[in-house]
């Protein structure tokens, strides 16, 4: 089971869960995931056409994933996946 | 909105994306979209008020453009005497790159010796007056040093938090205030990250992050002045070195308002607004390189600390206003850098840190390839003090002239060469 921090914003979906766990193979089906749990919690993170959304960030075990497989990062066991707002450091991108 | 017209200058909150509006609290993000938040000001009422003769019977300190700045009448404000810095009409160095009329801001003659006071004392004043008591922020370096200042002369509680390979000098003249220094083990980025997680646990104003629309109106101020300075009119062009980008967009915000609101003659030609980063970390410049809005993050690997953020929040509004404006982005060399601290302090007597060697380096090398005529007013931002870095100069190869004698004439004679 992979661990997926919730950001304050996203908290309301979440019932107040500030992190939850996940089994899913990698990070975009972590999303669909937390989505049928969770229903509104996909078009809050990524945009129409499935990409992460302008001021999400999303960080892999402390690593912004933009460095590395993006959405289709493979997610191990004991995994952290953190949801960050990108205002204090930022995604940007239009 | 319905806080509208009820006497107080700031009316709400409003993402810069979907325009959600929210009413004043301690919130730098849009819960339906993650978008930025902006202060939201009654500007009709503003209008009625506002003029030279009122700004001119204020303080000579930044506070003297209150009636656009986030702090209602009557709330104290702490205050280090901060801003209204000396615009420095800089001949020689104009002489040098060809600019007749090139001034410098000198925002070093700020109380903790950058521009992040202005920032500072707006956002500890607005924390204050809404019951925080513990400042926090994720600082480059600068922001500690004047969070731990305004923090001591609030009597708050502060928590700084730095990357732990930060310049001794500003390790030390943040740690002479006796804030809880949190020295991390990473980059900016990752102090930043750990922050905004933090910012959900405690109740503590971060500057930089869940006061950040306050915090960062303060930017405004160096426009304000610059144009007062000026004798009320905006220069052609302003060059202002880009971190997260915050203060770039504050200052297009700051010139759009003098327009709006009669400051300056209407229908004044907005000054481009052109942006400076170290080729060391220069997301920002890499998209407006590409032609894209599009900035990714990079691993900075600077001396330009101050401004070495990799993930920049507001890197794509940068682009978008430098294109709007008529401005470029630039970046220079580590070498650059260090070549143009020199330049200034030879030429006008200013010693700058590295931030400011980036954006001098950037103003000498769009000058040198002949981007201005000559005539243009040109400004640059010099937003810190070269004791901050001098490590950097020290550990260069030496320039100017250095003799070591023995205290008789005959030695003096002798080895120096007049």
């Amino acid at each position: 089971m992979a661990t997926v921090r919730i950001p304050g914003p996203l908290r309301s979906l979440s019932q107040g869960e500030a992190a939850v766990e996940v089994e899913a193979g990698d990070l975009r089906g972590a999303i669909e995931q937390l989505e049928s749990r969770f229903p509104g919690f996909r078009e809050r993170v990524l945009d129409p056409s499935g990409n992460l959304r302008q001021f999400v960030n999303v960080y892999l075990n402390d690593e912004d994933i933009r460095f590395g497989g993006g959405l289709d990062a493979k997610l191990e066991p004991r995994d952290e996946v953190s949801i960050i707002p990108a205002v204090a450091g930022g995604r940007t991108a239009h | 909105m319905s806080a509208l017209g009820n006497g107080r200058r700031v009316v709400g909150m409003r993402c810069r994306e979907c325009a959600t509006e929210y009413p004043v609290q301690a919130t730098h993000v849009c819960e339906m979209c993650f978008g930025p938040l902006d202060v939201v000001y009654d500007y009709d009422a503003i209008r009625k008020r506002i003029s030279h003769g009122s700004i001119a019977a204020g303080p000579p300190s930044m506070w003297r453009y209150r009636d656009l700045l986030p702090l209602e009448d009557g709330v104290p404000v702490v205050t280090l005497g901060e801003g209204f810095t000396p615009l420095v009409h800089a001949e020689r160095l104009g002489a040098e790159l060809g600019l007749n009329n090139l001034y410098l801001k000198n925002d070093s003659m700020n109380p903790t010796n950058s521009f992040k006071d202005r920032v500072v004392s707006v956002a500890v004043s607005w924390a204050r007056a809404h019951g925080f008591e513990t400042i926090g922020c994720a600082s480059t370096g600068n922001l500690a040093n004047a969070v731990a200042a305004y923090s001591a002369r609030a009597g708050l509680e502060a928590f700084v938090f730095i990357p732990s390979d930060l310049e001794p000098a500003k390790i030390v003249s943040t740690s002479v205030f006796e804030p809880n220094l949190v020295a991390v083990r990473g980059n900016y980025d990752q102090v930043n990250r750990l922050c905004s997680q933090l910012v959900e646990s405690f109740p503590w104003a971060f500057c930089n992050i869940n006061v950040r629309p306050f915090y960062a109106e303060g930017s405004k101020t160096l426009d304000f002045e610059t144009a007062e300075q000026l004798g009320w009119r905006l220069p052609d062009e302003i060059v202002i070195p880009i971190a997260s980008g915050c203060q770039f967009v504050k200052h297009r915000r700051a010139v759009g308002e003098m327009v709006d609101l009669g400051l300056v003659e209407a229908g004044s030609k907005l000054p481009a607004l052109t942006g400076a980063q170290a080729l060391g970390c220069a997301p920002v410049y890499n998209a407006w390189r590409d032609g894209t809005d599009t900035v990714l993050p990079v691993k900075p690997d600077t001396i330009a600390k101050s401004i070495a953020i990799g993930s920049p929040s507001d890197g794509s509004y940068v682009i978008r206003i430098a294109r709007e404006t008529g401005g470029v982005v630039e970046a220079v060399t580590e070498e650059e850098i260090v070549d143009s601290i020199r330049l200034l302090a030879r030429t006008e007597g200013i010693f700058t840190e590295t931030a400011g060697g980036v954006t001098i380096g950037v103003l000498a090398k769009l000058a040198r390839a002949g981007r201005w005529k000559g005539d243009e007013v040109v400004v640059a931002y010099v937003t810190g003090h070269g004791l901050k870095t001098a490590d950097v100069i020290a550990s260069a190869p030496a320039t100017g002239r250095r003799f070591e004698i023995e205290p008789t004439l005959k030695s003096f004679k002798e080895s120096v060469n007049i």
